[in-house]
Order: structure tokens, then C-alpha cells, then sequence
């Protein structure tokens, strides 16, 4: 049985007014701001089922906005956020979508700027967040731990270097791809901190496209 | 330390065995699996404890109300009258209610409280925590000590449910607060291991079935008031325990029993304000007003 830790329980210290739908929707907006990992020219956030039903009252929309500026989860200015100018850094629009086929809490961020990129992510409860998907890939992260993410030709050792060059425990490992020597996708879950110069390294490896490193959020 | 504890059962016997309170096996193993000293870890616990105190604080002084409009001066009702007159059961239980309704209407209102274990019952550990140890001049290390309980408490029951309205029903979020609640506050007064998880059991078993039905989607009714109640319910079960008196069904039966309600609670009932009063017809009036 996956054991939780007594911080999941008694944190976060968040603004309210929900867990799931405040911020769970903060949480989604940091990670997937840290997945683009630049200033976009325009996002749009797709707000999907109760996320879209209720969000409005629960300050789900505040909440992805604050996430994508890198506001954290207890900062107060979340509230007016539509009103301060750091939210002016780029162009926003929000959907609003009807689709049971998707998580009751879940979000798309479609970002266009220098490189373009759309995130899925879902909000489970309690706070607790997973990003799903990326582009097209399916992918695994909570922002529970540090996390190597990896997007490679899909060629024999791939997994195995990576793994070579990391010397602290890796918590899970999630790999997906397209096709056989197609693009694909990797993401490791760690205990500990990598350091930068290990990331350089991975990202000089052959057929390695595309490498990010997303630091825990805190909790 | 034992390193693994899924159940009460197993946490009353690696208790017993290495002759140590809740708290205090629990913060070793904690900081043990975040590789961090213990002192660390009672920081981090410090930084929730605190942010409690300030959102305490901070709702006592606002009667702002919550986007919807539908909620956020309660607090300030209750303040009033206590000003005017006097609580029956004394001014241990005016703080608990005042400060539950000041914690949750700050929730509403899109301050900053501590989700414990959800925003939706922040209110109810805070409240009975901070209440009662401003009454009893309880120091902050025992403070630190209950809080450290109620979250093993909540931890070991989110092993087996979801704390989550939408997976298992209000019962899994401010039923287990209320829980939580018991515990901190029967470590609080000195009880013992056997006392801490009957009072557990007891809060648990008296809220099983409490559905999650909220009105227009939204975090306010009836969630802001059960707050209060709930808090008050885990002081009765306080009570009870400490006088030795037992939960017939042990606790991780009791948490079996949480679960197998919340699944066969109907979806309807699971956050998703399908049924019982977020379909009332007042319910339904306010949605056309507030969720346009």
C-alpha cells in the first residue's frame, strides 16, 4: 500500500476557497508553466465538466492564471489577479467545456508563443494534482517530487542512460511513444535533486529532443 | 521505527512495542522518510499550525463576503451575540464555534487557511486546537504534539479512502477532520493511546454517511456551518473516550465501514450537486442567481 505522509494531510496552506478547485488549479497552472518553461505570446485554458461549472465561485479561473504567472498556492494576491499587472504578461482566454469522457476537474493549456505546446492536467482531489498529458504524449507527474521529463527518438538504451547518469533514487518511471523509433516520452520521478550539470549532460545525449526538469512544488 | 504503519491497529502496536505516543513515533518516521531531522519536520508542522492562527485571526476581523454573495458574516453574527450574551456551555465552546465560523468564511472569501485535510473542512481542527489551548494555556509544543496526532490519524485513514467529497462524501472530509479533530484534542488533555483512537472511532462512526451535497457547486452550504458543528462533535467524542468509555466496533472496522458507505453512496450525493439540497428548490432559484 502507497504510503501518504502526514504533510498531505495537515497542508496546504493555501488560499481558499477549495482544495480540488482553487488550489489544485494553482497547482495545475505551476506545472504546466514549468513544463513550457518560457513566456508564451498567448495561452488558452480549457476548463473542463466542474472545473467549468463551478470555477467561476471557486476561483478556478484565478487560480490557473496565478499558477502560470508562478504565484504559489498561499499567495493572497491570487484573489485580485485578473486586476494586477503581472497578469499582463501575456495574451489569456478561458473555454469553458462540457466532456464526460474527460476527469471531472480537468484543464488544457494551449500555449503559443516561441515553441507550441499543450498540457492536460487533472485535478483528483485534496489538492493533489496530475499532469496526463503533453502534446501527445502520455505522461505521469504530480509535482510531488523532483521530475525528469524527456522527450527522445524512441532507439534501444535510451532508459538505461538516463538512469546511468542519475545517482539518487528514482521514485517511478513512466515511457510512452508515438511508435516504434518514433518520438517518445519519459518521466522520472525522483527522491532527491539532480544537479544542473547532470541535465546538461543528459540533454547532450543523441536523439534526446527535448529535456525539463520540474522541481516539487511545495507543499 | 517501524517504517510502514497502514492501519491503527498496526499504529497501537508499534506504540506499545517501542513505548512511544502517536506524535512521537509518527514525527520520527516522518522525518526519517523525508530525510529531514525532526526538528525539521516539527518546522514544517509549525508553518501549518501558525498559518491556522493568522487565518483564525484574520476571519475573526472580516465580514467580506464569498464570490457568490451567498456567504461570509456568520462569524460576525456569532461574535455579536456572544458580546451580548453569554454561551450555555461556557466560553471554551464560544471559541470553538467562533473561530470554526471565522476560519471557513476566510476560506470562502479566497484568504489563505490550511486545508486540513481539505479547504472545505479547514475549519474544524483549527477551531478545536486553538480554542481549547488558548483556554487551558496549552504550550506550543504540545500544540505541535496534537496536531502531529490528528494528521496521523488522517494519514493512516487516507491509506484506505480518498479524502475527497467526490470519492466518499462530506464524511471523508469533515467527518475525518472531525476525527482528526478528536485526536488532537484527547492528546491535548493527556489521553492515551487507547483514549486518542476511541475518541477517533467514536467521532468517525457518528458521521458515516454524511454526503457531500453543496449548493451550486460551491464551497459555502452547507459546508460552512457543518464546520462549526463538526467541531463541537469531536469535543463530545473527546469527552466520552476520556472517560474510558469504548468504541464497541473497533477503529479500523470503523474505517472499513467509511469506505464501503462512500462507495455505495450514490455519485449523486459525491460533490457533484446532483441531489439532496444543492437540488432543493431554493438551491435551485439561487444557481440561476449566482451561476450565471
Amino acid at each position: 500500500m502507497r504510503q501518504s505522509s502526514i504533510i498531505d494531510i495537515i497542508s496546504p496552506v493555501m488560499v481558499g476557497p477549495s482544495s480540488s478547485h482553487t488550489a489544485g488549479a494553482v497547482r495545475l497552472g505551476l506545472l504546466a508553466k514549468n513544463v513550457y518553461n518560457a513566456t508564451p505570446k498567448k495561452v488558452t485554458i480549457k476548463l473542463y465538466n466542474s472545473y467549468a461549472q463551478t470555477g467561476k465561485g471557486h476561483g478556478t479561473d484565478k487560480g490557473v492564471l496565478a499558477g502560470l504567472l508562478g504565484l504559489a498556492v498561499d499567495d493572497t494576491r491570487i484573489k485580485d489577479i485578473f486586476e494586477l499587472d503581472i497578469s499582463k504578461q501575456f495574451e489569456y482566454k478561458f473555454e469553458y467545456i462540457e466532456d464526460f469522457n474527460r476527469h471531472p476537474n480537468a484543464v488544457d493549456f494551449i500555449f503559443e508563443g516561441e515553441h507550441n505546446m499543450t498540457i492536460s492536467g487533472d485535478s483528483i482531489g485534496a489538492g493533489e494534482v496530475v499532469i496526463r498529458k503533453i502534446n501527445d504524449f502520455t505522461v505521469k507527474f504530480t509535482g510531488k517530487y523532483n521530475t525528469l521529463l524527456l522527450v527522445y527518438k524512441d532507439v534501444p538504451n535510451m532508459i538505461a542512460k538516463v538512469t546511468n547518469s542519475i545517482h539518487i533514487n528514482i521514485a517511478s518511471l513512466h515511457c510512452d511513444r508515438f511508435a516504434k523509433g518514433e518520438e517518445a516520452s519519459m518521466c522520472v520521478c525522483l527522491d532527491g535533486e539532480i544537479d544542473n550539470k547532470v541535465i546538461d549532460f543528459l540533454s547532450l545525449i543523441e536523439n534526446v529532443y527535448m529535456i525539463r526538469y520540474i522541481k516539487k512544488l511545495e507543499s | 521505527m517501524d517504517k510502514i504503519i497502514s492501519t491503527f491497529g498496526e499504529l497501537y502496536a508499534s506504540c506499545k512495542r517501542h513505548n512511544k505516543q502517536i506524535w512521537e513515533a509518527a514525527q520520527e518516521r516522518e522525518a526519517e522518510q523525508a530525510e529531514i531531522s525532526v526538528e525539521d519536520f516539527r518546522n514544517i508542522v509549525k508553518k501549518s499550525l501558525d498559518a491556522m492562527k493568522e487565518a483564525i485571526k484574520n476571519g475573526l476581523e472580516s465580514h467580506e463576503m464569498s464570490i457568490s454573495g451567498m456567504c461570509g458574516d456568520d462569524c460576525y453574527r456569532l461574535q455579536a451575540r456572544y458580546v451580548q450574551s453569554h454561551s450555555l456551555l461556557g466560553t471554551t465552546f464560544e471559541k470553538i464555534t467562533t473561530y470554526a465560523l471565522a476560519t471557513i468564511e476566510e476560506n470562502l472569501r479566497m484568504g489563505k487557511i490550511v486545508a486540513c485535510p481539505t479547504a472545505g473542512s479547514c475549519a474544524i481542527v483549527p477551531s478545536v486546537l486553538v480554542g481549547v489551548s488558548e483556554e487551558l494555556n496549552i504550550s506550543e509544543t504540545e500544540q505541535l504534539n496534537a496536531l502531529i496526532t490528528a494528521g496521523e490519524v488522517g494519514r493512516i485513514i487516507s491509506n484506505k479512502v480518498a479524502l475527497a467529497g467526490a470519492v466518499a462524501g462530506c464524511q471523508a472530509e469533515c467527518g475525518v477532520a472531525s476525527a482528526m479533530s478528536a485526536a488532537a484534542l484527547t492528546q491535548l488533555r493527556g489521553g492515551s493511546i487507547e483514549e486518542i483512537l476511541n475518541a477517533v472511532a467514536l467521532a468517525m462512526k457518528n458521521l458515516l454517511g454524511l454526503t457531500c451535497d453543496p449548493v451550486c457547486g460551491l464551497v459555502e452550504i452547507p459546508c460552512v456551518k457543518r464546520n462549526p458543528f463538526l467541531a463541537i462533535h469531536a469535543v463530545t467524542a473527546s469527552e466520552l473516550a476520556l472517560a474510558g468509555i469504548c468504541s464497541k466496533i473497533p477503529l479500523d472496522e470503523v474505517i472499513d465501514a467509511l469506505e464501503q458507505t462512500g462507495k455505495l453512496m450514490s455519485p449523486m450525493l459525491k460533490e457533484s450537486s446532483q441531489a439532496g439540497l444543492a437540488k432543493t428548490k431554493t438551491a435551485i432559484e439561487m444557481e440561476k442567481t449566482f451561476l450565471k
